[in-house]
C-alpha cells in the first residue's frame, strides 16, 4: 500500500496548492473564505495521511468547521451594517 | 465476502466518479447540484458498505457515517439550491418548468 | 483480487477528487463553488475510510465521522449568506 500512500500525498498536494491559489486570486470574499476552509479539509487529510488522527480532529473541527463558520457570520454581520449605513453599533 | 466488499467499494468509487464528471459536465447550478449531490450519496453509502464487508469490525462505525450522510447531504442539497433560485442563479436554456418561480408569482 | 479492487477504487476516488476541484477552480458563480466543495467534502469522507482500510487502523474512522457532520453545518451556513438571511 506504498504507492497508494504517495499517490495520494501527490494529489492532496496539487489540491493544496490550487485551493491557496483561488484564496489569494479570486476576486470575491466569501470563495476566498471557502477556498481557506477547502485549505483546511485537505490539510486535515494530509495529517491523517502522515498517521496523526488527532491532529487531523481537531484541524476538521476548528480549521475547517468552526473558521469557515466564524467567517461566514461576520462577513453577513458586516454586510448588514452597510446596507444600514454603517453608523450604529 | 472480500470479494463483494471489493466489489462494493469499486461501484461506489465509480459513483462518485460520476458525481464528479456531472459536475463538470452539466450545463447550469440546478443540474450540478443533482449531480454532485445524488450521485456522490449513493457512491459514499456503497463504499462505506464495501468496507463494512472488508472489516466486519468497524460495522457500527461505518453505519453511523452513513446515517449522517444520509440524513444531512439531501437537507444541504435542498437549501443550497433554494439560495441559488433565490438569488438568482443563471439557468439553461433548456430548462422547460420552473415550479418555484410560478408559486412565487402567482 | 481484493486488494487490486481496493487500488481501483482508490484511482476511482481520485479522478472524482480532481473533477471536483477543476469545477471549485472554475466555477463560474458561488454557487457552483459551494457545490464543488460539498462534493469534495464528500468524497474526502470516502477517501479517509480507504486511508484507514490501507492502513488498518479503525481510529482513523472517527475524522470521516466529524466530516460527515460538518459538511452539513458549512453547506447551512454558506447558503444562508448566499440568501443574504445570516
Amino acid at each position: 500500500m506504498g504507492m497508494l500512500m504517495t499517490a495520494m500525498t501527490v494529489l492532496l498536494c496539487i489540491a493544496m496548492i490550487v485551493a491557496a491559489f483561488v484564496a489569494i486570486a479570486g476576486k470575491s470574499l466569501p470563495i476566498a473564505i471557502l477556498s481557506a476552509g477547502l485549505v483546511s479539509l485537505v490539510a486535515s487529510v494530509l495529517f491523517l495521511v502522515l498517521a496523526s488522527p488527532d491532529v487531523a480532529m481537531t484541524e476538521a473541527a476548528i480549521g475547517s468547521g468552526l473558521t469557515t463558520f466564524l467567517f461566514f457570520f461576520v462577513l453577513g454581520r458586516v454586510r448588514k451594517g452597510e446596507h444600514d449605513g454603517g453608523e450604529h453599533d | 465476502m472480500d470479494i463483494v466488499g471489493g466489489l462494493l467499494l469499486v461501484g461506489g468509487a465509480a459513483f462518485l466518479l460520476f458525481g464528479g464528471l456531472g459536475l463538470v459536465r452539466m450545463p447550469d447550478v440546478f443540474n450540478r447540484i443533482q449531480a454532485g449531490t445524488k450521485a456522490t450519496t449513493l457512491g459514499t453509502l456503497l463504499g462505506l458498505a464495501g468496507i463494512a464487508c472488508l472489516q466486519p469490525d468497524w460495522a457500527l462505525k461505518l453505519f453511523l457515517i452513513g446515517l449522517f450522510i444520509l440524513f444531512t447531504n439531501p437537507i444541504s442539497s435542498q437549501v443550497l439550491a433554494r439560495a441559488a433560485h433565490r438569488s438568482g442563479a443563471r439557468k439553461s436554456a433548456l430548462t422547460a418548468v420552473d415550479r418555484l418561480e410560478e408559486d412565487h408569482g402567482a | 483480487m481484493a486488494e487490486l479492487l481496493v487500488y481501483l477504487a482508490a484511482t476511482l476516488v481520485g479522478v472524482a477528487f480532481l473533477l471536483a476541484l477543476y469545477r471549485f477552480f472554475k466555477g463560474p458563480s458561488s454557487a457552483d463553488r459551494v457545490v464543488a466543495f460539498d462534493v469534495l467534502t464528500i468524497v474526502s469522507v470516502t477517501a479517509i475510510a480507504l486511508v484507514a482500510l490501507a492502513e488498518g487502523r479503525g481510529i482513523y474512522l472517527d475524522v470521516a465521522l466529524i466530516y460527515a457532520l460538518l459538511s452539513f453545518l458549512g453547506v447551512i451556513v454558506v447558503a444562508r449568506y448566499l440568501e443574504r438571511g445570516l
